[in-house]
């Protein structure tokens, strides 16, 4: 029997369509705009001026804080404009514009770094270039990984875990790159090991990327510190909490990080990142991005530099296909509809999806049935369906005592909902109100 | 048969004296003294409920004002000076009068001037629209048009207008009680002094980009070019991020700002047409019944 966790989950249509092609290095585009806010916590200070010169890796903002993190030129060239430009949400947000200089060779070197196996960073060094580089979690959720590598002496760490689930339909950034990179991947899981000081590492895969399980389990076949775990194939499973939950069998409580159970969990591309930041001393400033959707004429996966408006990734696919309704940063099940392609790629930006009437329009909103079936897929066990009513009424404070606060926002409720309720959508502005209320009271 | 009549008028009787003996010492045990001030000073006020004042209601804010040394801070905003007024008389303490203001709407991106860029097919509640995105429009700081403020608003003073997809305000209803000020998430209403006229002269728009990508997302949209400040003799308006502000209390309702402004959007309500074009306009604009005051989209017509 495959590992999975216990509770809820959706088994949504995997349409992995880029699963077979391997990853395209992305040609470079003219210009990036690299926000200053691509991690969760305090956007970086901006130190660079107009018309500045720039070297790739070079440091133009700065972290502001322990939850906050460097950010780096993917390019080298020049610093055009300091201006506001459209993010993923829709509003505007504050960039630096870096016009390539095409003259400059380091802009086009394809070849990958080869592989070096000898870690010769000492523990301390590891986690303080973690810091400098800018890295952080390439999942999706942007969270600084020094902040997560960062354990106070008192908390007892027993496991790493690395994400290679990639549960979200649609990509497979993750699976190319633990198939093309899996040594690499490795000798990353080895560093951090050596960082924190720890034993066992496990990577957790879910089993409809077998080839990457095979090719993992033949690398590490005499490494007794490294095991591979095969999932089950559900969603949300790349979620952290029920990942935990799926290989170890330990419960996050409530309000609380993996590290309260012993655990450290970070994505194979942030594993990737801080490989390349400690072996070869590269800032994170390229990833991979899945461009994908059944209508482009070749959906591919590319090795992107930060800052890389979305029209470019999209003219290097054949461009928007007829019919488009609909853009999404990310995957379909978590990602974010986009309002135009100016959206730079950004540190966060796992795929771009472009899907046309029929998969985007969502059904009209009819009255709840109590058919319980969001209940069922909760994968916290919580009720979203009384979540939305309470929400919908304005009962924050009810909400907070129904746990809302744990909710992972994978929407697996809206997506089994018959009725076509906008579940999540309610549930989020509830948080937010739960959120503002426990701020007042204190 | 007589004798189950008065058995039961007995029973019925010392039940009911019982019950009046255990009424009589709890009233007297559990009484608890209010100052019959309270009662009458609620009596005073408008009883909308509607917190414009700050307390949940207007039991609690009749307390208050009983109850404070100075109530010269508090101000009833639905019963405005006349109330408060009658309340200070009867209590005896001193009120600052107060200019009474209306709400107005700093947003005049209609469907025609502000095209829909993108269709957003979540609940239709401004509070969600905001949080999930930036509106249907290139606009980020304009009306969301999902008429969260219409749905707060106890006293019928707002409608959503169909064809503009912005919500009107009927000043006469507003009792500038600020509940529309406090949902909206795009702090689009404001609350400006409403003088005898109801003349008022705003910036209608809270658009912060530059003129190009402004003016690109809405027609009327404010470009900062700093015209009125310019023109402005009492230096009433200020510009801040690429967009002017003009200070109710400073400004003399000269209206020396409203034909500079290039992208027509400062709006001005309830003046006399001005006195060059008036034969011309009077044509146009006069047939629309005056006593329906409303705060309309300042006359997007071809007459820059």
């Amino acid at each position: 029997m495959l590992k999975t966790f216990p509770l809820g989950g959706v088994h949504p249509p995997e349409n992995k369509l880029t699963a077979g092609s391997k990853i395209k290095v992305m040609s470079v585009p003219k210009a990036v705009y690299i926000p200053i806010s691509q991690h969760i916590g305090i956007p970086s200070e901006i130190i660079v001026n107009k018309k500045d010169k720039v070297v790739i890796g070079q440091i133009i903002a700065k972290s502001q804080g322990f939850v906050s993190a460097n950010i780096h030129s993917s390019v080298a060239g020049t610093v055009t404009k300091i201006d506001k430009v459209i993010n993923s949400s829709g509003y505007k947000q504050q960039c630096i514009v870096i016009r390539t200089d095409v003259k400059d060779e380091t802009n086009f070197v394809k070849e990958p770094f080869p592989l070096k196996k000898e870690i010769e960073l000492s523990s301390e060094e590891i986690l303080q270039r973690v810091s400098d580089f800018g890295i952080v979690g390439l999942g999706g959720a942007t969270f600084p990984s020094h902040v997560k590598l960062n354990i106070n002496k008192e908390t007892n760490i027993d496991c790493l875990i690395i994400n290679g689930v990639e549960c979200e339909p649609y990509l497979t950034c993750d699976h190319r790159l633990m198939l093309e990179r899996a040594e690499e991947i490795i000798v990353g899981v080895e560093i951090l090991l050596k960082a924190l000081n720890l034993n066992r590492a496990v990577i957790g895969i879910e089993n409809n990327k077998k080839d990457a399980i095979a090719n993992f389990k033949k690398i590490t076949d005499n490494n007794s510190k490294i095991q591979i775990a095969a999932l089950k194939v559900k969603y949300p499973q790349g979620s952290e909490k029920q990942l935990v939950k799926a290989i170890l069998n330990r419960e996050v409580p409530v309000g609380g990080l993996p590290s309260d159970v012993g655990v450290v969990s970070l994505n194979v591309g942030t594993i990737f990142a801080v490989y390349e930041a400690i072996q070869h001393n590269k800032p994170l400033t390229d990833r991979v991005v899945t461009v994908t959707g059944k209508k482009l004429e070749n959906p591919s996966n590319y090795w992107v530099k930060i800052g890389t408006p979305i029209k470019d990734l999209i003219e290097e696919v054949g461009g928007l296909p007829k019919g488009t309704r609909k853009l999404i940063n990310g995957g379909p099940m978590m990602g974010k509809a986009i309002k135009n392609t100016d959206v730079p790629v950004t540190k966060g930006t796992s795929g771009v999806l472009v899907i046309d009437e029929e998969e985007a329009s969502r059904g009209k909103a009819e009255n709840c049935i109590r058919c319980g079936e969001c209940v069922t897929v909760c994968p916290m066990g919580l009720e979203p369906h009384l979540l939305m009513s309470l929400s919908e009424r304005g009962l924050f404070e009810r909400m907070g005592k129904e746990d809302v606060k744990t909710c992972v926002e994978c929407g697996s409720c809206s997506y089994v909902c018959p009725s076509h309720r906008p579940l999540l959508d309610y549930i989020r502005f509830g948080k937010n109100g739960v959120i503002k209320l426990e701020k007042a009271k204190n | 048969m007589t004798d189950s009549v008065v058995y039961s008028v007995l029973l019925l009787a010392s039940l009911g004296v019982i019950a009046a003996i255990v009424l009589y010492i709890v009233s007297k045990k559990f009484y608890v003294y209010e100052n019959p001030l309270i009662a009458d000073v609620e009596d005073i006020l408008p009883a909308a409920n509607c917190a414009g004042c700050g307390s949940p209601g207007c039991k609690s804010f009749a307390e208050k004002l009983v109850n404070s040394e100075d109530i010269s801070d508090l101000f009833c905003p639905v019963g405005g000076n006349d109330v408060m007024k009658s309340v200070a008389e009867l209590l005896g303490k001193e009120v600052t009068e107060k200019d009474p203001t209306v709400a107005v709407l700093r947003c005049q991106g209609s469907c025609d001037v502000r095209p829909k860029t993108t269709e957003f097919q979540g609940p239709r509640t401004c509070a969600i629209s905001s949080m999930v995105y930036s509106g249907e429009t290139d606009c980020q700081y304009g009306c969301l048009g999902d008429g969260d403020c219409v749905k707060v608003c106890k006293f019928d003073a707002m409608y959503m207008d169909e064809k503009t997809g912005l919500p009107v305000i009927i000043t006469d209803n507003c009792t500038s009680c600020g509940a529309c000020v406090e949902e909206c998430p795009r702090d689009i209403i404001e609350m400006r002094p409403k003088n005898k006229r109801d003349l008022k002269i705003f910036v209608g728009c809270l658009n912060e980009d530059k003129g190009g990508i402004a003016k690109k997302a809405c027609a009327v949209a404010c470009i900062g070019c700093s015209k009125c400040e310019d023109i402005c003799p009492k230096d009433a308006i200020t510009m801040e991020n690429t967009l002017a502000y003009i200070d109710p209390v400073l400004c003399t309702l000269c209206r020396k700002c409203v034909p500079v402004c290039p992208t027509n959007s400062i709006i001005e309500t309830n003046f006399p047409p001005p006195k060059v074009k008036k034969v011309e306009k009077k044509k146009e604009k006069k047939p629309v019944v005056k006593k329906e005051e409303i705060v309309e989209p300042v006359k997007v017509k071809t007459d820059a």
